[in-house]
C-alpha cells in the first residue's frame, strides 16, 4: 500500500498499536496512583475523592514505619557486604588464574536457586540459631548475601575483566600496593559495575519476604515486605486504605534509588538485576 | 546508555576460553597468597550460608522429614524414594507442564519478543512518547513483587476490577477461569523490561553502517533484521533468554497472585514446593523436588550455553569481518 | 558482621543430622541482666491481626502478673511476641522455634496441631513441664471435660484451652421476608435448606447459600461444611485412632455439594478465590447472600453493629441462625436431629522453659475470670470457664443459644496427629465435586488419598 491514504493508515495502525501498549502496562499500575489518596479506596482504581488522611493513618500504624527503617537496614547492610566482598573477590578472580573458576562460580549459580526457596527453610533457620543469628539484622544480612554473592561476583568479573591491564601495571610502576591500586584505579574504573551490584542488592533484598520471615522475631526488627502480610489478614479482610498507601511508600525508595543511580552513572542493568 | 561496549556484557567469561586473554595475568602483583585473601571473606559467606544449607536440603530430600509428627523428631531415610515418588506424582507432573507452559508463554515468546520490539521500536527515537512507555514498563520491573501482585488482585477483581470495568465484562473472574493465562500476561508486563534493556544495548552494537548496505542493497525491514542485526546480536538473545528463562522458572510472584489456585490449576514448580513443604509440612519430599527443579535448572543453563559456546567460536573465526561479508548476511553462518 | 561466633562452621557440619542440631542455644540474652524473663506468643498483633487480644495481653494480662509476681518476691520481666501471619505460617514459625527451642515460653496453638506438636515433642504434657504441681490450679474445675479435651492428645493435658466456639446457619432475614420464607427458620433436613435456597434462587442478584469447600477456605471448609454434613449424614470422620474412608455418609455428603454448587444454589467461584470466604462475608452484609454456614465468630467479629470487618447496623433483627439440621430428622450421628461443631486454640508451655513455674502462673493468669472478663469487656464468648460464660452469655441472645443449644449438640474434631492432613483431603474432595467431578469419584479419590497421608491402610476403618 502506498501513496497518503495508506501512509495515513499506517500511521494510525502504529499509534493505536502504541496506545495499546501504553495502555497494557498503565492500567495495573493506576491503582497504586489513586488508592492512596482516596477517602474510601475501592479494589477499581478510580478517580480519588483526595484525602492525605490514609497517609496520618499510616503513620500512626506502630508497625508500618518502623518496618520501613527495618527495610532499609537489612537492603543497605546486604548492599554493603555484598558489594564489598564481591568486589575483593572478583577482582582476585579476573587477576589471578584459579583452576576449575568458571565451573565453581556455575555450581554456586544454581545452588543459590535452592537456598532462596522454601525447601531449604528449615536448614537455614537451624543454622542461624546454631549461629545465634535468630532475631537480628546480621543474620538476615549473611543468610541474604550468601545467596546474592555468587551472581554478585559473576557480574562483577565481567566488568573488571574490561579494566585495561596497563592502568595496574602504570600504577605498580609508581609503587602502589595492590589494595590501593584496587582501590585507586580499579574501582573507580568499574564503578557502574559496583552500583550495578548494589542496587541489585537492594532491589533483592527490600522485596524479600521468606528470609527476614524466618529469622526475626521482635515485631520492630520485621521489614515491610513482612508487615505488609500483616495489613492484609487484618480482622481477616483486607484493609485497602492501609495496603493502598503503604504499597506507595513501600515502593518509592526504590524507584528513587533507580533513578538516581541510572542518572548518576547512566548505565542500564545489563547484568540480570533479579536472580 | 553506556555499558553498551559488548565485552561487558553478561555472557563474557560465561563460558571458559581457550585462551586467556591478556587481563587475566596478574597485572596488579596481587600473587597467589594475597588472591586467596581477597576471594576468602566472601567465600567463606557463601559456603556458610548457602552450600552448607544446599548440602543440607540434599540430605533432607533423602529422608521422609517432616515439620511436625513422629518424622519431626525421628525422620528416616529413605534413599531415593522421594525422587521415584515425584516422578509418579500428579501434583508434581502437572506442575512440570504448568511451569512450561509459563516459562515458554510469557518468557521466552512474550517478554523477548515483546521486549525486542520495544527496543527496537525505541531504537531511534527520543522524545516524550519513549520517555513516558519506557519508565511505564521500568516501572513494572522495579516495583516489590507483593505490592505488584496485589496491583493485579486488584485489576482483575471479579467484582470491581479495573479491567472488567474497562471492558464492561463484569464478574468475570479472570483469575479463576483463565489462571495460567493470566500469569502469564502478568509474567510478560512484569519482566519485559529485562528484554527491552538488554537488547536495546545489544541493538546499539549494531553498526549503522551494515543496515545502511543492506538497505542499499534493497533488503526490507524484516530482511535486514534476519541478515543483519539477528547475526550481530545473537548471543545476546541467547543470554537474555537463558536469564529469563531461569528466572521465570524459578519465579514464586504466581503464589502471591494465585496460590495455585484454582484446584491447582496455576501451580508452578516453586508453588508446589511451597505446598508440598510448608502447606503440608513435608520437607523431605519438598527438598526432594528442590533437588529436582536444580537439575532442570542445570540442563537448561547447559543446553543455552552449548548455544552460546558454539556462537562464540563461530565469532572467533570471523573477527572483525570485512563489511560486505554481512551484506546478504546470510553467509555469515557459513565460515564457522 | 559481628555476629558469627567462632565455633562456626565445623561445629555445624559435624552436627549434620537433623535431629542433633537442636543442642539448645537460647534466644535470650536478658537473662543476664538477673530477674527471670518470659515471653508469650500469640497470633496477634496491635494494628493489625486480633489487635484486641494483642493489647489486652500486653496492657491487661502482662502487667497485672508482673505486679502480682514482684508482691511475691520474684522479679519478671514479660515480653509479648506478637504476629499477624496466616495460621500456617504462624504454625511453620512455631514448629522451627520449638525445633531450635528457641521458642516462647506460653504460646497459643490451634487446638487441631497439638497432636502433631506432640508427637514431633515440640510440646510435652504439663505434667513432665511443671509436675504434678499443675492439677492444683483451681481453674480446672470451671473447664468442662468437654472443652478440656482440646487441649488433650493421647489423654495427657498439654495446655490450657482458650474457649470455644459453635457452628450455626446464619440466614439473611430480608432476604428471607423477599422471598416469602419465614424470618424463624428451622430447618429439619437438608432437603429444607435445599427448598430455601431455591426460593432465595429467585431473588436477582442474590446468591442463595454457602458452604464452604475447596481448599482456598483451608479449615474453614472441613469444620463449617464438610463435618456438620458428615455428622449430620451420621457419619464421622474418625473411630478412635482409625480413620474412616469412602463411606456412604462421605458419598451423601459430596452429593449434597453437587446439588447446592451444581444446581446453581451455591457461588462456586466465591469458593475458589483466595479471598473467597471475606468477599462471602461482604456478600452477607450487602443482602447478597441469603444463608451461609459459620462459626460464632461471624457473629461476633464479622457482621457485628460497630466493631466487624462487615458491619450490619441491624445486625440483631436482621441476622436469623439456626441449628445445622440432620439430612433427616433423627439420621445424624447418636440419632440426633441438629449438630453442631466446635474447635477452639489452646495456650501451651515451651518444654524447654527455663521457669517452668513463672511460665505455668503467667499461663493461667491468662485463663483466670478476671482475665477473660476483661477480654471481653462487655461483649460475650463462649469462654473455657463456665463461671464467666454464665456471667458474659446473657448479654447476647445469639450466644447463649450458642452455648445451650449448639453445645448440647455439638462434636469436636477427632484429637489425632493426622487430622490437618485428613482434613486437606477432604477440602480437596469437595473441591473436584465444585468443578464437576461425580460424588462417587471424589468420595472414591479421597479414600486413595487417605491411604497415601496414612501411609497404609491399617488405620483406615474398614
Amino acid at each position: 500500500m502506498s501513496g497518503p491514504v495508506g501512509a495515513l493508515l499506517r500511521g494510525v495502525a502504529r499509534y493505536t498499536l502504541l496506545a495499546l501498549v501504553l495502555a497494557f502496562f498503565a492500567l495495573p499500575m493506576l491503582w497504586l496512583a489513586s488508592a492512596p489518596f482516596d477517602r474510601n479506596p475501592r479494589v477499581t482504581a478510580s478517580l480519588p475523592e483526595f484525602t492525605l488522611e490514609n497517609f496520618r493513618r499510616l503513620w500512626e500504624n506502630p508497625n508500618a514505619v518502623n518496618s520501613l527503617a527495618s527495610s532499609v537496614v537489612l537492603a543497605v547492610g546486604s548492599a554493603v557486604v555484598v558489594v564489598t566482598l564481591s568486589a575483593l573477590a572478583a577482582y582476585a578472580l579476573s587477576r589471578v588464574r584459579i583452576p576449575g573458576r568458571d565451573g565453581l562460580l556455575y555450581l554456586l549459580l544454581l545452588l543459590s536457586s535452592i537456598v532462596t526457596g522454601t525447601a531449604a527453610m528449615v536448614p537455614v533457620f537451624l543454622l542461624a540459631s546454631e549461629l545465634g543469628l535468630v532475631d537480628s539484622y546480621s543474620g538476615v544480612i549473611l543468610v541474604l548475601s550468601g545467596g546474592l554473592l555468587p551472581a554478585a561476583i559473576f557480574i562483577l568479573k565481567d566488568f573488571t575483566d574490561t579494566v585495561p591491564r596497563s592502568y595496574e601495571e602504570s600504577a605498580r610502576v609508581f609503587g602502589a600496593s595492590p589494595l590501593r591500586v584496587l582501590r585507586d584505579v580499579v574501582v573507580p574504573v568499574v564503578r557502574p559495575g559496583l552500583a550495578t551490584v548494589g542496587v541489585w542488592t537492594v532491589a533483592q533484598v527490600w522485596g524479600n519476604f521468606l528470609i527476614p520471615f524466618l529469622l526475626l522475631r521482635s515485631p520492630d526488627k520485621s521489614p515491610a515486605a513482612v508487615v505488609m502480610y500483616t495489613f492484609y489478614t487484618e480482622g481477616g479482610q483486607p484493609d485497602l486504605a492501609l495496603i493502598s498507601t503503604f504499597s506507595l511508600l513501600y515502593s518509592l525508595p526504590v524507584v528513587l534509588m533507580f533513578l538516581f543511580v541510572s542518572r548518576r552513572y547512566g548505565f542500564r542493568f545489563h547484568g540480570g538485576i533479579k536472580a | 546508555m553506556a555499558a553498551t561496549g559488548s565485552s561487558t556484557e553478561p555472557e563474557e567469561g560465561a563460558a571458559p576460553r581457550a585462551a586467556r586473554k591478556p587481563h587475566e595475568q596478574d597485572a596488579a602483583g596481587l600473587g597467589a597468597r594475597r588472591a586467596l585473601a581477597f576471594v576468602a571473606p566472601g567465600l567463606l559467606v557463601v559456603a556458610l550460608f548457602l552450600v552448607l544449607p544446599a548440602l543440607w536440603t540434599l540430605y533432607l530430600g533423602s529422608t521422609d522429614y517432616r515439620l511436625t509428627g513422629i518424622p519431626a523428631v525421628d525422620p528416616q531415610f529413605v534413599g531415593v524414594e522421594n525422587l521415584t515418588d515425584a516422578l509418579g506424582d500428579d501434583g508434581f507432573l502437572n506442575s512440570l507442564w504448568l511451569t512450561l507452559l509459563f516459562v515458554v508463554g510469557s518468557a521466552v515468546l512474550g517478554q523477548a519478543i515483546g521486549g525486542f520490539a520495544l527496543a527496537w521500536w525505541m531504537r531511534e527515537r527520543t522524545g516524550p512518547l519513549r520517555a513516558v512507555l519506557e519508565s511505564l514498563v521500568m516501572l513494572a520491573w522495579i516495583l516489590p513483587s507483593s505490592v505488584v501482585a496485589f496491583l493485579w488482585i486488584a485489576y482483575l477483581d471479579r467484582d470491581d476490577g479495573t479491567l472488567n470495568a474497562l471492558l464492561h465484562t463484569p464478574g468475570a473472574a479472570w483469575l479463576l477461569d483463565h489462571p495460567m493465562l493470566s500469569l502469564i500476561v502478568f509474567n510478560i508486563w512484569r519482566g519485559t523490561a529485562f528484554s527491552m534493556m538488554l537488547y536495546s544495548a545489544a541493538l546499539g552494537n549494531v553498526p549503522r553502517s551494515h543496515l545502511e548496505t543492506a538497505r542499499l542493497a534493497g533488503a526490507g525491514p524484516l530482511q535486514q533484521l534476519r541478515d543483519v542485526v539477528f547475526p550481530a546480536i545473537r548471543g545476546h538473545v541467547l543470554t537474555n533468554l537463558l536469564l529469563i528463562s531461569l528466572w521465570t522458572f524459578n519465579d514464586f510472584t504466581p503464589f502471591l497472585i494465585t496460590a495455585g489456585g484454582p484446584d491447582g490449576r496455576s501451580e508452578t514448580l516453586p508453588v508446589f514446593i511451597y505446598q508440598t513443604a510448608l502447606g503440608s509440612g513435608q520437607l523431605g519430599y519438598g527438598a526432594a523436588l528442590s533437588f529436582l527443579m536444580l537439575l532442570i535448572n542445570l540442563v537448561v543453563a547447559v543446553v543455552y550455553l552449548r548455544l552460546l559456546g558454539r556462537k562464540r567460536k563461530e565469532e572467533r573465526v570471523d573477527d572483525a569481518p570485512p563489511a560486505h561479508a554481512r551484506q546478504a548476511g546470510a553467509e555469515r553462518e557459513v565460515d564457522a | 558482621m559481628a555476629g558469627v561466633p567462632r565455633r562456626t562452621a565445623l561445629a555445624v557440619l559435624g552436627a549434620g543430622a537433623v535431629g542433633l542440631t537442636g543442642c539448645g542455644t537460647p534466644l535470650d540474652p536478658r537473662e543476664d541482666a538477673g530477674g527471670i524473663a518470659l515471653t508469650v506468643a500469640v497470633n496477634a498483633i496491635s494494628g493489625g491481626k486480633n489487635s484486641e487480644e494483642a493489647e489486652w495481653i500486653s496492657e491487661w494480662v502482662i502487667p497485672r502478673f508482673v505486679r502480682a509476681q514482684r508482691a511475691r518476691g520474684v522479679d519478671v520481666r514479660v515480653d509479648f511476641a506478637p504476629s499477624g501471619l496466616d495460621d500456617e505460617q504462624y504454625k511453620t514459625k512455631l514448629a522451627l522455634d520449638l525445633k531450635a527451642r528457641a521458642a516462647p515460653d506460653v504460646m497459643a496453638l490451634d487446638g487441631i496441631w497439638l497432636g502433631e506438636f506432640a508427637e514431633a515433642e515440640y510440646i510435652r504434657p504439663l505434667r513432665d513441664v511443671v509436675g504434678g504441681d499443675f492439677a492444683e490450679w483451681p481453674g480446672w474445675r470451671q473447664i468442662d471435660r468437654r472443652v478440656q479435651a482440646l487441649a488433650r492428645f493421647e489423654g495427657r493435658l498439654y495446655g490450657i484451652p482458650a474457649g470455644t466456639d459453635a457452628r450455626l446457619l446464619f440466614y439473611h432475614k430480608p432476604l428471607f421476608r423477599r422471598a416469602g420464607l419465614p424470618e424463624e427458620w428451622k430447618p429439619r433436613s437438608w432437603a429444607e435448606i435445599l427448598d430455601a435456597a431455591r426460593r432465595l434462587k429467585r431473588l436477582p442478584g442474590v446468591v442463595p447459600l454457602q458452604i464452604n469447600a475447596g481448599t482456598p477456605m483451608g479449615e474453614a471448609t472441613t469444620m463449617q461444611g464438610v463435618l456438620p454434613l458428615l455428622t449430620g449424614a451420621g457419619g464421622a470422620v474418625a473411630k478412635g485412632d482409625r480413620w474412616y474412608g469412602d463411606t456412604p455418609a462421605l458419598r451423601a455428603v459430596l452429593d449434597f455439594y453437587r446439588r447446592v454448587y451444581r444446581g446453581g444454589l451455591g457461588d462456586p467461584k466465591l469458593q475458589q478465590e483466595a479471598k473467597g470466604r471475606d468477599k462471602s462475608f461482604a456478600a452477607f452484609a450487602d443482602g447478597r447472600l441469603g444463608i451461609l454456614a459459620e462459626g460464632d465468630y461471624f457473629w461476633r467479629d464479622v457482621v457485628a453493629p460497630r466493631t466487624g470487618t462487615s458491619p450490619m447496623p441491624h445486625r440483631d433483627r436482621e441476622v436469623g441462625y439456626t441449628l445445622f439440621p440432620a439430612r433427616a430428622p433423627g439420621e445424624a450421628l447418636g440419632g440426633r436431629d441438629h449438630v453442631s461443631l466446635s474447635g477452639g486454640g489452646v495456650h501451651v508451655l515451651n518444654p524447654h522453659t527455663r521457669h517452668p513455674q513463672q511460665a505455668f502462673e503467667l499461663l493461667t493468669a491468662l485463663h483466670s475470670a478476671a482475665a477473660l472478663r476483661a477480654q471481653l469487656d462487655g461483649t460475650a464468648k463462649i469462654t473455657e470457664r463456665d463461671d464467666v460464660n454464665a456471667a458474659v452469655l446473657d448479654r447476647d441472645p445469639m450466644l447463649r443459644f450458642a452455648a445451650d443449644d449448639a453445645m448440647a449438640v455439638t462434636v469436636f474434631r477427632p484429637p489425632l496427629a493426622a487430622y490437618t492432613e485428613v482434613s486437606s483431603a477432604l477440602q480437596e474432595a469437595t473441591a473436584q465435586v465444585v468443578s464437576g467431578t461425580a460424588p462417587k469419584r471424589a468420595a472414591a479419590a479421597y479414600g486413595r488419598r487417605l491411604q497415601e497421608v496414612l501411609g497404609g491402610s491399617d488405620r483406615i476403618v474398614d
